[in-house]
């Protein structure tokens, strides 16, 4: 009996591999898939008062939500600035990990390491460092006062949309650079070669063969960030003000000051939704894109 | 000696839909240098990580010294291997290496220790004990490799192409080397080889494998000299293959038809049906002679040279003979490229060179 | 490529500058003897440093932030060993949603977790405090530790282990002896960016914490307060110099014996 058991689990890889993965899949389902079909639920369920929520289902809630200019407002105003996050990230990113995967020849390793060490220092404070810039106070305005360039502090600078952005970006950005680099140090130097040797200009060969071929790491970078900076609670809390508001701080509130839980389950749940959406049709036209590109 | 040390019976191993060994059985002797030959992928390696215990059978059942070992882990069995890539573990020097399989059979320090020294001794790597793999060569670590599994005293030793990574002269030394040492110490090894050459010349027997099953087992010579089938003439040596008909038989002989040659008296050894057009006929490029005149063998050929290489110790003729559809490659040592007129040429065969094979 | 191009390297340092600069005004302006962090600069000073001596609340908060580090970083690189093993060796049905799955928490935005534990622990009538934020770390650990473990291990040559068990060892021996020495950089190197990531983690800390505060969470609340902003500049100096450190030390661990093919793999992250 033992002897057959020990047979039938050395013959089956699935059953090998699923008995090492147990120990995350159970993690995965008891700490984040359970949760958060109870927060589905919760989604459909009344608070009634402080302490009382009515249990009967419901979809009242994601009704109040749509009805809610605010709510609606602050969704957009969140899908809006991770929209210009990612694209600016990208943007920004793709010529540097270009840089490092065909020009830098000596120890790319070094290069990526530095790249990605801001990263891994604390979120909080790297956005905090961003308040130290931008603040009536800070960097920039007593900079330019001093230099006597300006006699008033720029407000725009803090707690608006753009410093969000900009926080943001800053913040993100290793997610981008890894994904790019990766996907264009792949690519066969070779390529590019053989396309200037068929008679193509630089910027066809970039066009038609570089950036098609980098496109898994344009998708990439496009996911890994758009996803998490939609839902970005610490960003908009710290430099947003009452412009850069997202989402986010509102569910935060209906869990906190204004203790909503089912209105704050249904926000949340709607980000997800929204966030999943989105990143299919952004992913698929870019896809779409290169395929006409080339 | 005991004749059915290894007992392969109806071994099968399916990989989804492949059948990497396909109802496969046979025996090895004890002390046999026994090979399995085969292109990549006709199921030797598989077969021999059966043995192992690396894989377990789809069905069929694997015996070793009247023990039935199918069901039993690696850890579990009397047979040690030379892996391919050696698998020396990188973060432990040459003598743990070695010591690694000694643990567990709860022997003495100084038993340990005796054994290590004489395994070292044996493949000649005194003096190494200290380095580790990253600080050996090749052949070296060949030699560990062998050293750690031998150590053990396996009753059959398993090689999975131990030689294949080795430069082509250090691969002959080891050849006469290996050979030398399982002669010397006396345990069974099953050696896996795509090296037709390197399996002739070691082995005691050879089993011939493609698509998962045993095409012709024998003593390395009847492989060359009488192959059992197309595939096995084809894949030793190089050889000629000529288009043929059976007609009547004739007690051990039988008559055919031969394209080019006319109708000759064969020896039947494969007990190929009469009558019958779904047969060849092999014959290798050095049986055949090439000369300027006419000779008084069995057949005798006008033939006209259409291309020649010089090899060194031998000159590579393909020729053109009249009713064969393909060129003909013949050998010869006692000619070069310059020494036909007119490329104008007789081949000569004799007909216990020909051997009749049946095409499926 | 054998040509130079210069615009494009200028811009790259640029792009470094950019990353790095923001960073840097922290400890700049920790030694700064003033209240508001503008220039000009008022004049040296390490009083904001020793004023975290005597913080009981930030003594209290750092070592919540540890426990919960260690706790969260053992569980989870733990727990995507056994899992990086089964991607990295076999494949098997259900292989690309079962990764997926586990790569779930690092992608979906942070809140939406922190939220559903939330609702869960608080309706399970548990107490808040350090013992969500533990288990959201590790579930948050779990994919970062497990990129770093499978470049790790799929690099690794599996004969390895088959040698062992052809030399008499069982699967627990073979896995002391030889996977475990030859896995330790990288599990080292996860260790130690599982912790990072939980030592500086704020979102689940935010929601799921309760009274016990972790470092982080303590820093947000003094960051309210401009009067005692400089001790926080000091401390976040103090944390961006010891991450750095920790970082650095990863990297180098994780690279050890990993050959150039590995590179790419070890880069997802």
């Amino acid at each position: 009996m033992i002897k057959s058991w020990r047979k039938i689990y050395a013959k089956n890889d699935n059953i090998k591999a699923y008995t090492l993965l147990s120990p995350a899949l159970i993690l995965v389902i008891l700490a984040m898939v359970v949760p958060m079909v109870l927060m589905l639920s919760f989604s459909m369920f009344t608070q009634v008062s402080m302490m009382e929520i009515d249990y009967t289902f419901t979809f009242q809630r994601y009704i109040d939500f749509f009805q809610k200019n605010l709510l609606v407002t602050l969704l957009i105003k969140s899908i809006k600035i991770s929209f210009l996050v990612t694209l600016i990230t990208l943007i920004t990113a793709y010529p540097v990990c270009y840089y490092i995967a065909f020009y830098v020849k000596k120890n790319k390793m070094l290069w990526l390491v530095l790249l990605t060490l801001p990263f891994w220092t604390s979120y909080l404070l790297r956005v905090f460092s961003w308040k130290i810039i931008l603040g009536t106070k800070g960097v920039i305005n007593s900079s330019l006062i001093n230099a006597g360039i300006l006699n008033e502090p720029l407000t725009f600078l803090m707690y608006s949309e753009t410093a969000v952005v900009i926080t943001l970006t800053h913040a993100w950005a290793a997610f981008a650079l890894l994904p790019l680099y990766v996907s264009l140090d792949k690519i066969d130097f070779s390529f590019i070669e053989a396309g200037r040797d068929l008679g193509l200009s630089r910027f066809e060969v970039f066009w038609k063969i570089t950036f098609p071929l980098s496109l898994p790491g344009v998708i990439g970078a496009i996911l890994i960030i758009f996803i998490p900076t939609v839902g970005d609670y610490v960003t908009p809390a710290l430099l947003g003000g009452i412009e850069g508001r997202m989402l986010s701080n509102m569910i935060q509130a209906y869990f906190g000051k204004i203790n909503n839980i089912p209105m704050g389950a249904a926000s949340a749940t709607i980000m997800l939704t929204t966030v999943v959406l989105i990143t299919i049709i952004v992913s698929n036209v870019t896809k779409r894109l290169t395929q006409r590109l080339t | 000696m005991n004749n059915s040390f290894i007992q392969i019976n109806n071994i099968s191993k399916h990989f989804a839909d492949v059948k990497a060994v396909d109802d496969v059985s046979f025996e090895i002797k004890e002390g046999e240098f026994f090979s399995l030959l085969g292109p990549s992928g006709c199921g030797k390696t598989t077969l021999l990580r059966l043995l192992a215990g690396f894989e377990y059978p789809t069905s069929g059942n694997l015996l070793i010294d009247g023990t039935d070992i199918t069901a039993l882990p690696p850890d579990k069995r009397p047979t040690n291997m030379v892996f391919q890539n050696y698998a020396i573990f990188p973060h432990l020097n040459v003598e743990k290496n070695i010591q690694f399989g000694l643990r567990k059979l709860g022997l003495s320090n100084d038993e340990i220790d005796k054994r290590v020294k004489n395994v070292l001794s044996l493949v000649k790597l005194e003096g190494y004990e200290e380095r580790f793999s990253n600080q050996l060569s090749g052949g070296q670590r060949q030699r560990v490799a062998l050293a750690r599994a031998l150590v053990r005293q396996p009753k059959v030793l398993l090689l999975d192409e131990p030689l294949g990574a080795l430069d082509k002269k250090l691969r002959d030394e080891m050849q006469l080397e290996l050979r030398t040492l399982q002669k010397n110490i006396g345990i069974t090894f099953v050696f896996v080889t795509h090296d037709q050459q390197e399996a002739i010349s070691m082995s005691d027997r050879v089993a011939v494998m493609n698509e998962g099953k045993i095409q012709q087992l024998s003593e390395p010579n009847e492989l060359y000299k009488n192959p059992e089938n197309i595939f096995v003439s084809d894949f030793i040596g190089e050889t000629n293959f000529l288009k043929a008909e059976t007609k009547s038989r004739d007690g051990d002989f039988i008559n055919v038809s031969i394209e080019g040659l006319g109708e000759f008296k064969i020896k039947n050894n494969l007990n190929i049906v009469e009558n019958s057009s779904d047969v060849v006929c092999s014959i290798r490029p050095e049986s055949m002679m090439i000369s300027k005149v006419k000779s008084d063998w069995d057949i005798c050929l006008d033939a006209k040279i259409c291309q020649t290489s010089y090899l060194g110790e031998m000159t590579r003729f393909y020729v053109e003979a009249k009713g064969i559809e393909k060129i003909i490659t013949v050998s010869s040592q006692h000619f070069d490229n310059q020494s036909f007129e007119n490329n104008e040429c007789f081949i000569s065969i004799s007909l216990e060179d020909i051997s009749l094979l049946n095409k499926k | 490529m054998n040509e130079k191009n210069n615009t494009l390297l200028i811009y790259t340092l640029l792009y470094f500058g950019f990353l790095y600069v923001p960073v840097l005004f922290l400890p700049i302006f920790s030694f700064n003897d003033a209240n508001f962090m503008s220039f000009p600069l008022a004049g040296f000073t390490t009083e904001h440093y020793e004023e975290m001596w005597s913080k009981r609340n930030l003594h209290k908060a750092l070592w919540a932030s540890i426990k919960v580090g260690v706790v969260a970083s053992v569980v989870s690189t733990t727990i995507a060993l056994f899992a990086a093993k089964a991607f990295a060796r076999y494949k098997f049905r259900g292989e690309k949603i079962s990764y997926g799955g586990i790569m779930m928490p690092f992608l979906i935005p942070e809140i939406i977790l922190a939220v559903a534990i939330l609702v869960i622990w608080v309706n399970l009538g548990f107490k808040l405090g350090l013992v969500p934020v533990t288990i959201g770390h590790t579930l948050f650990c779990t994919p970062f530790a497990m990129l770093i473990l499978i470049a790790r291990i799929e690099g690794f040559d599996f004969s390895l282990e088959e040698a062992s068990r052809d030399l008499g060892e069982n699967a627990w021996g073979t896995f002391f002896r030889v996977s475990f020495p030859l896995y330790l950089p990288g599990i080292i190197a996860a260790l130690l960016l599982s912790f990072i990531i939980s030592f500086d983690e704020f979102i689940l800390a935010f929601f799921l914490t309760g009274s016990d505060a972790t470092l982080p969470m303590y820093m947000w609340g003094q960051m309210r307060f401009v009067q005692k902003l400089p001790h926080v500049l000091a401390l976040g100096a103090v944390i961006i110099v010891f991450t750095t450190f920790i970082v650095l030390l990863a990297f180098w661990l994780r690279n050890v014996g990993q050959g150039k093919a590995k590179k790419d793999i070890t880069m997802k992250l």
